[in-house]
């Protein structure tokens, strides 16, 4: 190959991701980084903001807010537990005796992906409302007091959260189990092991990092989620990204709604790089 | 398939081992059954209440009839009209230019080893992992910052900005499952890089560039999160819906749910067939 040649063919992959790169660039690492420099403006959106490096915005946020930030991560955290024991089971039995239906019941699986994300948890608003189809019922035929809501409670959040949650966590949790080669479990199955143990110590450890990849992909988006704590809470069932939207887009008080974002960006990535360590693949591996 | 071999295949049993009971067999697939349901429930709400009786033109959570009526007066309120096609414009545009800006940085990552490519995967798994409000709030920030006026067209970077990610991830999977000889064959044949890349590789990753279209549309039409920052005044089909919520759902809304439902799985079944028939 000519120099020339060679030349020719080691700029080749830049120019084929230069777009994409510029594009990225612009429109996402440059606007994260806006923000840092944003939340530690001081001004009003009529006279305009001034970077004043006023650093207090952050202890102020995390005073004023403290109690949005814990409910955020217990309802994410919570949210995602539950729908990782209450997929599991379901990813394990289509991996593993799906047989020749595994397509077809992957594609059930993912049919709430096919209903606009805020008509979803706008349908649990009406199957949770006082009158709708679940209480009403109830109510009528006298199996409920009439006092009984649960709109506006952390149940009903948390439910949306976790139903929203569920095909995400699927997903994940199906590849790892299916990506298991079944000589191990035969293999177990030789050396007598029976089905309990086979399971804990074969098939749940080789499945880990599916388990791993689920929890992190459901917790981010849960924790930073405002639709459901919008839509089926109520005013004691604020979450971080409720304020950060209000903050953000009808009180143009940028500079708070930016230390905001930026801490719960930081929080997720130190769990996302901490998580692994305690109670990661390597520990589950350690296990067997 | 393989599921079926394994439970055929003969293995000693530990001799300790009490023959299974035969109900428990039934328990873990009427689980998966049960939980299948539960997920469709909000689903049948949704096109059952586009069947609702109302009084009024807004729905009630109550169920008072059968009716068609919201489906002859779908494109009524000319609001909600609009939204749809905002959203629908938004979501075809963004595909078109994530698809164009995606594929050849796919194909980059995937085929060529060059120095920056760690970086790369690093920024498109960051991109699709970042939350949704840290993603929106830093984009608002970006366009205030910069006086850019919020609106349709903010909604379309911000669009392309995270679906060009996806379209990376979905169609470099394609490339790396690519029999690069084939492209090789075609080059000692003769045929110049433009010609092999024409006649071979697109034909070939061309289902993984449909399967991220399809994906792109779906992300585009369905955001929420990120749009309610960078919309401004101009409203999506998502961001009405939203709005409406405090002052009632119009029946035409589970309506057009409906509708997108039953297209997008007939779109997403269809992709299915082409990408059995395609080769390789």
């Amino acid at each position: 190959m000519s120099v020339g040649a060679r030349l020719r063919r080691s700029i080749v992959p830049y120019l084929l991701s230069l777009p994409a790169g510029l594009w990225l660039l612009v429109f996402f690492l440059i606007p994260l980084l806006t923000i840092i420099s944003v939340s530690l403006m001081v001004g009003n959106p009529v006279e305009g903001f001034n970077l004043t490096w006023n650093f207090d915005v952050y202890p102020d946020a995390v005073s004023q807010y403290a109690t949005q930030y814990g409910r955020s991560f217990l309802y994410g955290g919570i949210s995602t537990l539950i729908a990782l024991v209450v997929m599991y089971p379901v990813a394990y039995w289509i991996a593993f005796h799906g047989g020749r239906h595994k397509s077809v019941l992957l594609f059930l699986i993912l049919l709430p992906f096919f209903v606009s994300f805020v008509i979803r948890i706008l349908s649990w608003q009406f199957i949770l409302a006082d009158e709708g189809i679940v209480l009403g019922t109830l109510k009528d035929i006298g199996l409920l007091g009439e006092g009984v809501h649960v709109l506006s409670t952390p149940g009903a959040v948390i439910a949306g959260l976790t139903y929203d949650a569920l095909p995400f966590m699927a997903l994940p949790l199906y590849v790892s189990l299916e990506q298991i080669d079944r000589a191990h479990v035969d293999a177990a199955a030789d050396l007598y092991a029976n089905a309990r143990q086979r399971f804990l110590r074969v098939i749940l450890p080789l499945s880990a990092p599916g388990v791993y990849a689920g929890i992190l992909l459901v917790a981010i988006t849960n924790v930073g989620d405002y639709l459901s704590a919008s839509i089926l809470g109520g005013p004691n069932t604020t979450m971080i990204g409720n304020v950060i939207q209000t903050q953000y887009v009808q009180n143009s008080n940028y500079p708070l709604a930016s230390a905001l974002a930026l801490m719960l960006m930081t929080t997720l990535l130190v769990g996302m790089f901490l998580y692994p360590r305690t109670f990661g693949t390597r520990r589950l591996q350690e296990y067997t | 398939m393989e599921a079926a071999t394994v439970e055929a295949s003969p293995r000693p049993r530990s001799p300790a081992r009490p023959p299974r009971r035969r109900w428990t067999r039934f328990l873990l697939p009427t689980y998966v059954v049960v939980v299948l349901l539960y997920t469709m429930v909000p689903i049948a709400v949704m096109i059952l209440y586009g069947f609702n009786q109302s009084p009024t033109d807004r729905l009630t959570f109550a169920w008072n009839g059968f009716t068609l009526d919201w489906y002859r007066r779908l494109f009524e309120i000319s609001d909600l009209t609009d939204a749809l096609l905002h959203s629908l414009e938004i979501a075809a545009l963004s595909t078109v230019i994530a698809v164009a800006l995606g594929t050849p940085a796919a194909l980059a990552l995937a085929r060529y080893r060059f120095r920056g490519r760690g970086l790369g995967d690093v920024v498109v798994l960051a991109d699709i992992a970042a939350p949704s409000v840290v993603v929106g709030a830093s984009l608002l920030g970006f366009f205030v910052y910069l006086g850019v006026p919020r609106g349709f067209g903010t909604i379309l970077l911000a669009h392309v900005a995270f679906n060009v990610a996806f379209v990376v991830i979905v169609v470099q999977a394609r490339v790396s499952d690519l029999d690069e000889s084939l492209v090789e064959a075609a080059r000692d044949l003769g045929a110049s890089p433009l010609v092999a890349f024409w006649k071979v590789t697109l034909p070939l990753i061309f289902p993984g560039i449909l399967a991220a279209s399809l994906l792109a549309f779906a992300l585009s039409i369905d955001d929420f999160i990120i749009t309610s920052f960078v919309a401004g005044q101009t409203l999506t089909f998502p961001l009405w819906v939203y709005g409406a919520v405090k002052v009632g759902i119009p029946p035409q809304v589970f309506v057009m749910g409906t509708l997108i439902f039953t297209i997008g799985i007939l779109f997403a079944i269809a992709a299915v067939i082409a990408n059995r028939r395609s080769p390789a």
